[in-house]
C-alpha cells in the first residue's frame, strides 16, 4: 500500500453532531482500485465517517468535523471545494434502494449526468447503457428503459442506483450497507459487482457482514466507538488482527 | 367492530348522498341546455339560463386560484424545505389561525382592503378574499405534501451532485406534485362554493362581464338570490343553479387529474 498513492486519505477526521463525537482522529487511506470495507457494531462511527469523506455529514443536523480527507492529494474541505462537484466525484450508494419515483429507468441513470449540462442524445444513450451494463442490469431493462423505475424488484433497483451512481464516472464509489435490505440473491449480485466495479473505481464499503467484507475486500477497517481501531489488508485483519478488540469481535464474541 | 365502522362510514357518507339526490330531484327538472347558454330572464318569463354566473364564478375563481396557489404552494415548499427556520414556524401558526378564521370575516377584511378605498364593488376583490382563503389550505397541504417524501430521495439526490435548489424542485417537488394537485383542487373545490366572502366583493350581478373592475355573477351568489327570492320558479332556478356549481368543481376537478396524471404508478 505505501508504494501507491492513495486515492482518498484521511488525516485526523473526527466527526461531530453538535457535541457528541460520532468519528474520532481517524487516519487511513485507500489505494486506488481496491475495495475497502470499513466493519463494526452499530452506532460505531462507520456511516458517519463515510458521509465525511463525500462531505454529506455536514448536512446532517448538527453535524460538523475537524481533519482533512483527501482525494488525490488535496484536501476535499478546503474553501474553493464545491461540494456539488465534489460528490459528483465521490458516489455513493445508499441502504435502501433511493431511485427517483417520477423518473423512468433511463431518466434515474442520466440524472447525474444532466447535471453537468446537456450531453448529445447518442452520447446519452451510449453512457446510460454502458452503465447499466456495468450496473449488470442491461439485459433486465433494455427492453423497458422509459418504464417505471420503481416498478422494478428491491435487487434490481439497488444495481438501478449503482448505475445511476456510476454513469457520472466518479473516482470513488460510497456504498453504505448496499445489501442491507437485499435478500441472498440480491447481495450475491451486489457483492459480484463490487468486485467487477474495482477495475475502474476506487470503493469504501460499509457492511455489518463480516463474510462480506472478508468476501469483496481488499483492506478492512475495524471500527469500535467512533475510533478505527485497526486497519490492514482484509487476510491479515481476519487471520491475524492484532488488537484484541478486533479479533473479539470478528469471532462473534460482541457486537 | 366491523359493523360500527361500516355503520360510521354509511353516516359519512349518507349526508353527501341525501344532498346530492335532493339536488338532482329538486334541481334536475329546471335543467337544460338553454340554462347553461342563456341568460336570466325578468321574474315571470320562463326559459333564462345562468351563464353569467357560470362565467363569474370560472373568472373570480380562475383569478383567485392563479394570486393564490402560487403564494400557497412556494409557501408551503419553504416551511418543508426549512422547518425550522422562524419565519417557517410563524407562517405556520398564522395558516393555521387562517384557516380556522370564518370566511365571511375575510370577505368583510376584503371589502376594507379594496372595496371601500375603491368605493366600488369589484370581481378582483372576490378574487382576492377567495386566494386569502386558499393560500394557508395550499400551504398546509403542500408542507405536509413533501414532508411525506422520504428523505433518503433527498440524500441521493444531494449525493449525486444536486444543488439544494434543484434536490427540492427537480426530486421532492416532483414527488410530492400529484398530492400536491389534489390538495389544491380541494382548496378551489372548496372556494368556489364561499358565498359569504363574495357577498362583499363581487356582490354579484345580473349581467354576463368580463370586467374585472367590476361586480360580477357568481354561482353561490345566484342561488343564494334565487333563493331568498319570492317566486317558486325562482327557487327551482336555486336548486338547478346549485348542481351547477357542482358540476362545475367535478369537471373542474376531472380536468385537472386527467391533465396531471402520474407518468408512472408507485407500484408499477
Amino acid at each position: 500500500m505505501a508504494e501507491t498513492v492513495p486515492r482518498l486519505a484521511t488525516d485526523r477526521l473526527t466527526a461531530m453532531y453538535g457535541k457528541f463525537t460520532a468519528v474520532k482522529d481517524v487516519t487511513v487511506s485507500f489505494a486506488p482500485n481496491t475495495v475497502n470495507a470499513l466493519i463494526g457494531p452499530s452506532g460505531c462511527g462507520k456511516s458517519t465517517f463515510l458521509r465525511t469523506l463525500n462531505r454529506m455529514h455536514e448536512l446532517s443536523e448538527g453535524g460538523w468535523m475537524t481533519g482533512r480527507v483527501l482525494l488525490d492529494g488535496e484536501d476535499v474541505y478546503a474553501s474553493r471545494v464545491s461540494p456539488m462537484q465534489l460528490r459528483r466525484r465521490i458516489g455513493m450508494v445508499f441502504q435502501k434502494p433511493t431511485p427517483f419515483p417520477t423518473m423512468s429507468i433511463y431518466d434515474n441513470v442520466a440524472a447525474g449526468l444532466r447535471l453537468n449540462g446537456r450531453l448529445p442524445p447518442g452520447e446519452l444513450d451510449a453512457v446510460v447503457e454502458r452503465s447499466l451494463r456495468q450496473a449488470a442490469l442491461w439485459e433486465e431493462v433494455k427492453d423497458r428503459l422509459r418504464g417505471s423505475a420503481v416498478a422494478l424488484s428491491g435487487g434490481q433497483q439497488q444495481r438501478l442506483c449503482l448505475a445511476r451512481t456510476v454513469a457520472p464516472k466518479p473516482e470513488v464509489i460510497l456504498l453504505d450497507e448496499p445489501t442491507a435490505s437485499l435478500d441472498p440473491s440480491g447481495t450475491q449480485r451486489i457483492e459480484e459487482l463490487v468486485f467487477e466495479l474495482k477495475r475502474d473505481f476506487t470503493i469504501v464499503i460499509v457492511t455489518h457482514n463480516m463474510q462480506q467484507a472478508a468476501r469483496v475486500s481488499d483492506t478492512t477497517s475495524f471500527f469500535y466507538l467512533g475510533a478505527m481501531v485497526e486497519s490492514g489488508p482484509t487476510r491479515q485483519i481476519f487471520t491475524a488482527p492484532t488488537q484484541e478488540q478486533t479479533e473479539a469481535y470478528i469471532t462473534g464474541r460482541f457486537g | 367492530m366491523i359493523g360500527l365502522m361500516i355503520l360510521a362510514v354509511v353516516l359519512a357518507v349518507l349526508p353527501l348522498l341525501l344532498i346530492l339526490a335532493t339536488l338532482i330531484i329538486k334541481g334536475a327538472g329546471s335543467l337544460s341546455l338553454a340554462f347553461f347558454t342563456r341568460m336570466p330572464v325578468p321574474a315571470g318569463e320562463t326559459g333564462g339560463g345562468v351563464l353569467h354566473a357560470i362565467v363569474g364564478t370560472l373568472t373570480i375563481v380562475g383569478l383567485a386560484s392563479f394570486i393564490g396557489l402560487p403564494v400557497g404552494i412556494s409557501a408551503g415548499i419553504y416551511c418543508a424545505e426549512y422547518p425550522g427556520a422562524r419565519l417557517a414556524k410563524a407562517t405556520r401558526f398564522l395558516a393555521d389561525v387562517m384557516n380556522g378564521t370564518p370566511s365571511i370575516v375575510v370577505g368583510v377584511f376584503a371589502w376594507t382592503l379594496i372595496v371601500a378605498r375603491q368605493k366600488h364593488f369589484s370581481a378582483v376583490a372576490g378574487a382576492c378574499a377567495l386566494a386569502m382563503l386558499m393560500i394557508p389550505m395550499v400551504m398546509r397541504t403542500t408542507e405536509e405534501l413533501i414532508k411525506l417524501v422520504p428523505h433518503s430521495l433527498r440524500e441521493a439526490a444531494l449525493a449525486l451532485g444536486y444543488p439544494r435548489w434543484r434536490t427540492s424542485l427537480s426530486i421532492i417537488v416532483r414527488t410530492a406534485f400529484p398530492g400536491i394537485v389534489t390538495g389544491s383542487l380541494l382548496a378551489v373545490a372548496r372556494v368556489a362554493g364561499e358565498t359569504a366572502p363574495l357577498l362583499f366583493t363581487a356582490l354579484g350581478s345580473q349581467y354576463l362581464s368580463f370586467d374585472v373592475t367590476a361586480p360580477m355573477a357568481a354561482l353561490p351568489l345566484t342561488v343564494y338570490t334565487y333563493a331568498i327570492g319570492p317566486y317558486e320558479e325562482w327557487h327551482q332556478y336555486a336548486w338547478a343553479t346549485a348542481l351547477v356549481l357542482i358540476l362545475v368543481v367535478l369537471v373542474l376537478s376531472v380536468a385537472a387529474r386527467l391533465a396531471t396524471r402520474r407518468r408512472f404508478s408507485p407500484h408499477g
